[in-house]
């Protein structure tokens, strides 16, 4: 176990140190746009510029700028070039509707992923069976922006039921919370509501074929009892691999599709208003954030594995 | 999938479905991929949105013809200023405050306008166009570096493929939105070496790039199993170069991991371009697509909601057509084939 951690520990770290560098490239080497020229605007003089440059530290080779930065986000002091503002600050502001939206749409979209995928399997080849695979070929066809505009339009212009956007804290009003977030819950599980329900389909459908689920079937086990311990606790297995990779990253601002249609103000419309301003430290934080959480989920999950079938052993 | 394996699997899947009956006629003999073509016929859905799909792309390559002769304006054209006559009476294309008007139904404004007073009709078919092509780029750039990756990776295995691995690894762990979403305002600032940043290849590449791991590692991995086969043993015995094994012994027996990755990503291709669009990273204006005519259109929703529900319907009944064609090609190439991509 404490050699798992280890080993887990170090390849977050250099998979985390990787990803802060591709990013702090692609934002410094491609655009061959001067940032400084960037944060000056367009009536900036040259003087102006070759100050912001000193101070900010652009004349310098780009290792030193890199590690500069990394300083910066590492002390906590890390601060944006469109705004000024500390991005962590920023992040930390985000986080609330960010986590609202990533923790109730990861329960919708696991429990509703599950619940139709083993209602397809149990009906394989039948009615309910074609109609859902239908609709879970509409759920992964359709963008969330586009569901999303639709939600506001016909739920919230033209019915009343939702509001139009925006994030109230559980804090200020529970109730008020709750129906900002619905409508994102249910646009942003969707897609992977689609995605699980057919995962979990052909898994069930292949274990039914397994020495053991016959055993327990001629042990004269229930149907339900056979489904529920014997094939489900195996079928899932994949599923929660899944989850944990899509849940990290939601809850790491890669929802930005969803925050950005809905207006939440979370980690990803952060992160999609700073690249849209070519603003590194924020995009470099919120990937690495972004990064943390798939890697720390992947162990999770990696763990669960094993509590779930004994015969796999944790190893890297 | 190699060829025997896949004939097996073929008559695993006939022993299984009510069709005993054809089973019996198949010849001993009959090739994998005819097998394969068979069942495709069978499966009256997946033919029918593969020809939902086809009339798209033919809707959409004769953009030009009805912007010419039916509609008579370009997708860039500005109308904002002018009258059509509507039931008689002449009315302003877009409005004193600003709003288009809705569908017409006839051949001028036939779905409205936008409030640029452009054709929505005519941006539609070229927004697809741009769409298609961004996607099917895409997904060429993809399947072709995926392929030569995987089979690198896979066939040489040692440091090429520990190289290999981990540079798939680190794009696998970098969110698909935000990957995309910096390489495409980076390049559409700074264009990409000859290309400028509003060309329509530079969505395709970044949308290309951001996939090769969910195609290289399957491959990869087919590779590392192929090898150990004994007709590569055979092959090398015979003295057949590393290359020519790759290319002559190891590739034809992708091909049906190739046709299964092709529709799948196509359409997350195409989705990926409508995102990035609607984040303003993906095809830049004035040129259209159908993200980012959906990107313009939410900003007058609710005045003018036709203009997110008309590319959006398009959108999503084109990735859906690819999609349910795609699930077809699988299940005939492979029944129990589990293939994923995730956003």
């Amino acid at each position: 176990m404490a050699r798992f951690a280890i080993r887990r520990f170090i390849a977050a770290a250099a998979v985390l140190f990787v990803i802060s560098v591709l990013t702090f490239l692609i934002f410094q080497v491609i655009p061959n746009g001067d940032p400084a020229a960037r944060i000056g605007g367009q009536h900036a003089n040259a003087q102006t510029i070759a100050q912001i440059r000193k101070t900010w530290g652009f004349d310098q080779p780009v290792y030193v700028q890199y590690l500069r930065t990394m300083k910066q986000i590492f002390t906590g002091q890390v601060v944006s070039y469109s705004q000024g503002v500390n991005v962590l600050d920023s992040i930390r502001q985000g986080l609330p509707a960010t986590i609202s939206l990533a923790v109730g749409a990861g329960i919708i979209w696991l429990s509703l992923g599950v619940l139709f995928g083993v209602i397809t399997a149990i009906n394989a080849g039948k009615f309910t069976d074609k109609s859902l695979t239908v609709l879970a070929f509409v759920g992964v066809s359709c963008p969330p922006f586009f569901l999303g505009a639709l939600a506001i339009y016909y739920l919230g212009y033209k019915a009343g039921i939702i509001p139009l956007g925006g994030y109230v804290s559980f804090t200020t009003s529970p109730w008020q919370w709750f129906t900002h977030l619905i409508a994102p819950w249910l646009v942003l599980s969707v897609l992977f509501i689609g995605i699980y329900s057919r995962v979990l389909r052909s898994t069930i459908l292949d274990t039914e074929n397994e020495d053991y689920v016959r055993t327990a079937r001629a042990k004269g086990l229930s149907e339900r009892q056979v489904m529920r311990r014997h094939i489900l606790r195996n079928s899932l297995i994949p599923i929660i691999s899944l989850w944990g990779l899509d849940f990290a990253q939601v809850i790491g601002g890669g929802a930005i599709l969803t925050e950005t249609v809905f207006n939440l103000h979370g980690v990803g419309q952060f992160a999609a208003y700073s690249i849209q301003a070519l603003d590194v430290p924020p995009v470099l934080v919120v990937t690495m954030l972004t990064a943390f959480f798939v890697v720390l989920f992947g162990a999770i999950v990696d763990i669960f594995y094993a509590v779930l079938d004994p015969r796999i052993r944790l190893s890297v | 999938m190699s060829v025997d394996r896949l004939t097996d699997v073929g008559g695993a899947e006939l022993a299984h479905t009510p069709q005993l009956e054809e089973a019996t006629e198949v010849q001993p003999g009959t090739g994998p991929y005819k097998l394969a073509w068979r069942r495709l016929r069978r499966n009256k859905g997946a033919l029918f949105f593969g020809g939902v799909f086809l009339l798209i792309v033919v809707l959409c390559l004769l953009a030009p013809v009805y912007a010419s002769d039916i509609a008579h304006t370009g997708p860039n054209d500005n109308h904002i200023t002018e009258q059509i006559i509507i039931n008689g009476k002449p009315t302003y294309v877009v409005n004193t405050i600003g709003l288009p008007i809705g569908p017409t139904w006839t051949s001028k404004f036939f779905l409205g306008a936008d409030p640029n007073g452009r054709d929505e009709a005519v941006r539609l078919l070229y927004g697809g166009r741009n769409s298609l092509e961004v996607g099917a780029v895409a997904m060429l750039l993809t399947m072709i570096f995926a392929v030569i990756f995987g089979v690198l990776a896979g066939y040489a295995r040692g440091w090429v493929d520990g190289t290999i691995t981990r540079g798939l690894d680190v794009i696998w762990a970098y969110p698909v939105y935000i990957l995309g979403v910096a390489l495409g305002v980076s390049l559409a600032v700074g264009g990409l070496g000859p290309i400028h940043g509003n060309s329509l290849l530079v969505p395709a590449f970044v949308i290309g790039f951001v996939y090769i791991p969910y195609v290289a590692k399957p491959v990869r991995g087919q590779v590392l199993g192929l090898r150990e086969r004994e007709f590569v043993d055979a092959a090398r015995v015979m003295g057949l170069s590393h290359w020519k094994i790759m290319i002559t012994e190891i590739l034809p027996n992708l091909a049906s991991t190739i046709i299964v990755f092709i529709p799948l990503i196509l359409a997350n291709a195409i989705l990926l371009e409508a995102g990035l669009s609607f984040l303003g990273a993906g095809v830049q204006p004035p040129n259209p697509s159908w993200g980012t005519m959906i990107s313009d259109g939410v900003r007058d929703i609710p005045e003018a909601f036709h203009l997110v529900l008309v590319p959006g319907l398009m959108l999503v009944l084109a990735v859906l057509s690819i999609n349910v064609f795609g699930d077809g090609v699988r299940d005939a190439l492979d029944p129990r084939a589990k293939v994923r991509v995730s956003r």
